[in-house]
């Protein structure tokens, strides 16, 4: 099939004595349109997009509720119609409470701390594949997307947080000077579920299947972290399995930062009380922080070019 | 994880071994897309072109893209084949490839205006995506000066959310700072001219009030190359003559504008040259009277 008018443009193009095109851009600078920035230059180019990225999670939090008649009362109305749920469930049907002091708090903390990682990781899965249409349309650092919608759950977990901590004083537990180290756990664990939000909008951008699979996997995930039960009292107490099952499962990060959260909040866990989180619980919170931050950004700045593409 | 990702390339590798498959593999040459230079005398370049500096040059350009759930008959997603294709590791299910953009050359100058017209689904919005840099090439390349930006801020925008806070929104999507986006701010609201409504969502808004309020935002920045996709399709008459204007604007700027209409009238109006796409290849390219001519007779 020949194509002359085709053929005209061609000529034109490399109009001066045929010059390949390739040769004609040279000559004039100019760049290819698709090119990976190197890593440092990236990261500087999503710091230059942090007023995208806020205003985009503030914009999606408030058009959430923006059709419902009670409107933002839902970001407290949400955590706590949950807070019952679980309370009615694991504590008073299933009967979970025996040998847990204050199973309440201690059963909110984990449900509370749970769900962030939990609602980071399976937004942060449709954060690409979500948004096909405004990657097609627009240049900006391509994590800017799985990093708003990470920080859409902070701010909806800095309501949560009100609602948790007003529960725990309702049940019994009081403000001590611990409660000051409660924004260090949660900003570690931010850094986390940033790192596992940018992991798995890779893998979510590439594997279709993912957002059938993810149910099922944050629900083993929820049931090995300890959200209802103590895994020390249970593991080694009631299965008489080896300390270092226990000490296992504490390296999971959910189960760190739950653990480290209860240390904060619930008075039967402090050390003068004669617990002792193992010393590797706090190792665990910090190192799944910064290796999940790091390894998260490298691993979705890999990819960069290719999203939007499938 | 290594072994996942690495598990995840495999099946890339042989994804294109879907069987059948529609679309040529582009390493195999394709003798009948790239046609070399052949002196036909067809359409002349128009006079008024000033053949200076290039700004985009696209290069035997091709683009496939990856379509899910679009299977044909034989291969629909039931249970029994879904599991077949897994058995004999035959990639993924339910994906086909259309090759949307065939072997695709051009260059354009500073000061060029150039319409995009061919049939729905001829390649023209893959055409300016690609050259936006948006979409990758599967073989071939797009040479630009500068970051060509399409007028495309829709999708960053949310219809719950008030006017106000959608050109924030929409201001920052396009990489402008909080000053600029003040200092831009009562310009956009002027221009788009609705007015009070600022304050209401987008999503009470009539359909022309919407694409007003889209072209003003995205028209708010300043481009080197700017890529329209049928912006000036809605609105009123008014507005239609105030986008042209805009669009002078932006050419007088020393910048270079595609555009892609159906109204040929807003083509003829803007443009100085015309490129013609057919099933994703050119069929035209020139002056705009000419190709018009010959695309309203085909």
């Amino acid at each position: 099939m020949s194509q002359p008018e085709s053929a005209v443009a061609d000529a034109q193009a490399g109009g001066r004595s045929g010059e390949p095109l390739a040769k004609l851009a040279e000559r004039y600078g100019l760049r290819r349109a698709i090119a990976r920035p190197r890593f440092p230059v990236y990261v500087r180019q999503l710091w230059e997009r942090r007023h995208f990225i806020l205003t985009y999670a503030t914009s999606r939090n408030v058009s959430k509720y923006s059709n419902s008649a009670l409107g933002q009362l839902w970001q407290v109305l949400t955590p706590l119609l949950n807070a019952a749920i679980y309370f009615l469930m694991f504590g008073l049907i299933l009967g979970g409470s025996k040998n847990i002091d204050n199973y309440p708090a201690f059963l909110l903390t984990g449900m509370f701390v749970f769900t962030y990682t939990q609602r980071t990781v399976t937004a942060g899965a449709k954060s690409i594949s979500g948004n096909l249409s405004l990657i097609r349309a627009l240049h900006f650092p391509r994590a800017s997307l799985p990093l708003a919608y990470t920080i859409q759950e902070l701010q909806q977990l800095a309501i949560s947080m009100g609602v948790l901590l007003v529960l725990v004083v309702v049940t019994g537990e009081w403000p001590t000077w611990f409660w000051l180290m409660i924004p260090v756990v949660l900003l570690l664990q931010t850094l986390f579920n940033i790192g596992a939000g940018l992991v798995i909008a890779r893998l979510g951008s590439s594997m279709r299947d993912l957002n059938q699979l993810l149910p099922f996997i944050t629900r083993t995930w929820l049931y090995a972290s300890g959200v209802f039960f103590s895994i020390q009292d249970k593991v080694v107490g009631a299965a008489h399995l080896p300390q270092w099952v226990a000490n296992v499962m504490y390296l999971n990060p959910a189960a760190s930062y739950i653990e480290w959260m209860r240390d904060i909040l619930i008075k039967t866990y402090h050390p003068e009380n004669g617990h002792n989180p193992p010393m590797m619980v706090f190792v665990s919170c910090v190192f799944w922080a910064v290796f999940a931050l790091g390894f998260g950004f490298w691993y979705f700045w890999r990819a960069e070019e290719r999203y939007g593409r499938g | 994880m290594a072994e996942l990702t690495k598990e995840l390339s495999q099946v890339k590798g042989q994804e294109p071994a879907v069987p059948g498959e529609v679309v040529p593999k582009a390493d195999a040459p394709n003798k009948d897309v790239r046609v070399h230079p052949n002196p036909a005398p067809a359409g002349k370049r128009p006079l008024d072109v000033p053949t200076g500096t290039p700004t985009v040059i696209v290069d035997d350009l091709h683009i496939v893209y990856r379509v899910y759930g679009a299977a044909s008959d034989n291969e629909k997603g039931n249970a029994v084949n879904a599991l077949t294709r897994l058995v004999k590791r035959q990639g993924r299910p339910q994906m086909r490839e259309v090759h949307a953009v065939k072997g695709v050359s051009f260059v354009s100058y500073h000061g060029d205006a150039i319409g995009v017209v061919g049939r729905n689904g001829s390649g023209k919005s893959t055409l300016l995506r690609a050259i936006a840099g948006l979409l990758p090439p599967h073989a071939g390349a797009v040479y630009t000066d500068g970051q060509p930006s399409l007028l495309g801020v829709n999708a960053a925008l949310m219809r719950e959310l008030t006017g106000e806070r959608n050109i924030v929104l929409g201001c920052y999507a396009m990489g402008m700072t909080p000053s600029e986006v003040r200092e831009k701010y009562q310009e956009i609201v002027d221009f788009s001219g609705i007015d009070e409504f600022v304050q209401l969502p987008m999503s009470t808004y009539s359909s022309g009030m919407g694409a007003r309020l889209r072209f003003a935002i995205s028209s708010a920045k300043t481009h080197d190359v700017l890529l329209i996709d049928e912006a000036l399709a809605t609105g009123d008459r008014e507005f239609r003559k105030k986008s042209e204007e805009r669009i002078k604007q932006i050419r007088e700027s020393a910048g270079t504008v595609f555009l892609v209409a159906h109204d040929l009238r807003v083509i003829e109006e803007t443009c100085n040259r015309v490129i013609w796409l057919h099933k994703g290849k050119i069929k035209m390219d020139g002056d705009p009277k000419e190709v018009l001519a010959a695309y309203n007779k085909g």
